[in-house]
């Protein structure tokens, strides 16, 4: 179920920049980011088209997860601004879901699978209330919908890692968002997990959602996606995969070119040790 | 005996079930503690009240105060303790000092300014300095009621404080990523968690000792863990541990005249985390340890029933087994641990003169472990390019481990390439 478009007026700092749309889920402009003033990030500027499966590709520490993170307000923005629908990400919360990273979180955690996808509905629960009946189901419903429900009571150390990226996965399904982030939910999952993946990213498609995935498997991008961002510590290429997945393109992003860039921002970083 | 039962008269009821209230709330921080990964830092809380405690007591003594007041001495604490949180922050943001190290310097440098200041309080008040004395140690039994009603008052707010905002708790010492991005103010339920340790850590000063008060933060939640796998049973269970080491220590300690509260208390909790890690049913030690034997006895048993298989026969006899353990180096008790798991999984029937014959179940176990040796044995050949010569302890070791999917996924990837071996 998508909640009704809101018929909001744009009221973000993007309203009258004309290169971005409050009908995009999420526009980012001009985002710098930078981890002890080392710039990971510079000057993105992307438009995510509504209803479709979007890939961020690019090499290791071209600031992929760093583009989410930023989007989400999870770390500090150098510069710039990100809008979900034409509105500061405050304002709409509850239609922006996050899959973070597997390897984040501490799996030997005393919860079963049941319980990290209700985490997905506290939003909606709100503070210090008992989880309702009708929530539990939701929840139990998102995990089935993974293949996970003979599992539910298992706590999660016990699941094999393919299992516990789709735990994730449901409770992002349990949050019932419009936008979703998912950052590298693919990475080392089997094949059942895999082709469990794909399958809820369709449905979510189907329905009006969109997904911006961080990936890592260039071969499989014109497969299960229909945008692509190519990223390596700026925005390389971004549009439809026919258009931007060339081979121009993908030497530019893997290719090293951007030594300039990484010589910047080593000489940021050392500038700034030397004062300490 | 009296003291044990309520029954030690109004004074030592009272010192009774304010220690209770006390360890209670202390288990129920101390599990939000531990999965916040907040242990260490409790440690230096603890230490840190002690300069805390002797500056409450030399400034009060200067303006004129009761310089024994407990409010007094526990608002000196509780100040003390936050400001070695703020500094151990702050040294860990700093890009040279890591956080271990910022709570290992925190922790001696408070204390040691502590003993410092303790030492003035002596020399300038001999007499005064005696009630000082029992917070480094603890000792409930120069309690008086209106020090157990404030102890009690601070306990009680804290497990108020975690049974309320249990499940906000959880989310954000699970996943801060995404409690973040879900709009929970994770800063400020850090913060929260942080005083909620500061002030179940004063509370502890006056019975278990600025030295010892981290362990009744640590020990049950650490305890009730080997228990269970789920999160609020391990808050009722740390609580209940808790308050139990603090009752029985507390009476233990009034039952023998100034035997020293903290120590007992603490000793108590630990027998009983000792207990847990010996007798806990899935992860305490016996658990594993019988868990490992009967692993390894189920891989010995499909040894035998395996050779069995290869050799083209339903039966087993001696000359038969004593190859197997020579070759297995296994001993005698163990060989014939083997012989009798077997036989109580009902794989091998009853000894006969001439050995011992395989129920048709052993047969078939036998036969299916021959097939996944040869399949996996196969796929590492074939898929991970690892030479013929060099699969022998892998495929020993996983044939007995794969599940059912694993296999048929082997089986239709690469049946065609394995025949059957050879029967006799």
């Amino acid at each position: 179920m998508i909640q009704g478009r809101r018929t909001k007026r744009p009221v973000g700092d993007l309203a009258d920049r004309p290169e971005h749309s409050p009908q995009s889920p999420l526009s980012i402009h001009a985002m710098t980011v930078a981890y002890n003033r080392r710039p990971v990030l510079w000057d993105v500027d992307y438009d995510a088209p509504a209803g479709s499966l979007i890939a961020v590709v690019g090499p290791n520490g071209a600031g992929k997860s760093t583009l989410i993170k930023g989007c989400l307000g999870l770390v500090p923005l150098a510069a710039g601004a990100v809008e979900f629908w034409g509105q500061p990400l405050r304002d709409e919360r509850a239609r922006v879901g996050y899959v973070p990273q597997r390897e984040t979180v501490d799996w030997d955690f005393p919860v079963s699978a049941l319980d990290v996808v209700c985490m997905g509905r506290y939003g909606k629960i709100g503070w210090c209330r008992p989880i309702g009946r009708q929530h539990r189901k939701a929840a139990r419903d998102c995990l089935d919908r993974v293949g996970l429900g003979e599992y539910a009571d298992r706590q999660i150390g016990q699941l094999s890692g393919g299992q516990q990226q789709r735990v994730f996965l449901a409770r992002a399904l349990a949050q019932e968002a419009d936008l979703y982030l998912m950052d590298e939910p693919f990475a080392g999952v089997d094949a059942a997990t895999e082709r469990a993946i794909v399958d809820v990213l369709r449905e979510m498609r189907a329905t009006g959602r969109t997904v911006v995935v961080v990936h890592h498997d260039l071969q499989t991008v014109p497969v299960y996606f229909d945008h692509a961002v190519l990223l390596n510590m700026r925005v390389v290429a971004a549009g439809p995969v026919s258009e931007v997945f060339t081979t121009t393109n993908l030497q530019q992003t893997y290719g090293g070119r951007l030594t300039l860039l990484s010589e910047a921002a080593d000489a940021l970083a050392r500038a700034d040790g030397a004062a300490l | 005996m009296r003291d044990l039962t309520l029954r030690g008269g109004f004074n030592t009821s009272t010192v009774l079930l304010g220690t209770s209230l006390l360890g209670l709330a202390a288990g129920l921080v101390g599990a939000v503690a531990m999965l916040r990964r907040r242990s260490l830092t409790a440690d230096a809380i603890g230490h840190a009240t002690l300069p805390g405690l002797a500056g409450a007591f030399l400034i009060a003594s200067a303006v004129g105060l009761d310089q024994r007041s407990l409010p007094v001495l526990l608002a000196g604490a509780a100040v003390a303790a936050l400001a070695s949180v703020a500094v151990i922050q702050w040294l860990a943001r700093q890009p040279r000092t890591h956080e271990d190290a910022a709570i290992g310097i925190v922790l001696s440098v408070f204390f040691g300014v502590g003993v410092v200041l303790l030492s003035l309080v002596q020399n300038k008040a001999p007499k005064g300095s005696a009630g000082l004395k029992d917070f480094l140690f603890g000792q409930a039994a120069t309690m008086l009621p209106g020090d157990v009603y404030t102890i009690g008052a601070i306990a009680g707010v804290c497990a108020l404080g975690v049974l309320l905002f249990r499940r906000e708790m959880a989310v954000v010492c699970f996943d801060r990523g995404f409690a973040h991005a879900g709009g929970w103010p994770v800063a400020l339920m850090d913060a929260v968690i942080m005083v909620l340790i500061v002030l179940v850590t004063v509370a502890g000063l006056r019975n278990v000792g600025v030295v010892m008060v981290v362990a009744l933060l640590v020990i049950p939640p650490v305890t009730a863990r080997l228990w269970t796998e789920r999160y609020h049973r391990m808050l009722m269970l740390s609580a209940a541990l808790g308050a139990c080491s603090g009752y029985i220590g507390s009476a233990i300690s009034a039952a023998f005249e100034h035997a020293p509260t903290g120590a007992v208390i603490i000793l108590t909790s630990g027998v009983l985390f000792l207990v847990s890690l010996t007798a806990a049913p899935k992860r305490g030690v016996l658990a594993s340890a019988a868990r490992s034997v009967f692993l390894r006895l189920r891989i010995a048993g499909d040894h035998v029933l395996e050779a069995a298989h290869d050799a083209g026969t339903s039966r087993l006899d001696r000359h038969g087994l004593m190859q197997i353990a020579a070759d297995r180096r296994w001993n005698a008790l163990f060989r014939n641990a083997v012989i009798l798991s077997l036989q109580r999984r009902g794989l091998l029937k009853a000894r006969t003169p001439e050995g011992w014959q395989l129920t048709p179940g052993g047969t078939g176990r036998g036969a299916r472990v021959a097939r996944t040796h040869e399949l996996w044995a196969e796929y590492l050949v074939r898929r991970a390019d690892i030479a013929g010569t060099h699969v022998g302890w892998s495929v020993d070791q996983v044939e007995h481990v794969l599940d059912a999917e694993t296999i048929q996924r082997l089986e239709t990837e690469l049946g065609g390439h394995v025949h059957a071996r050879a029967q006799a």
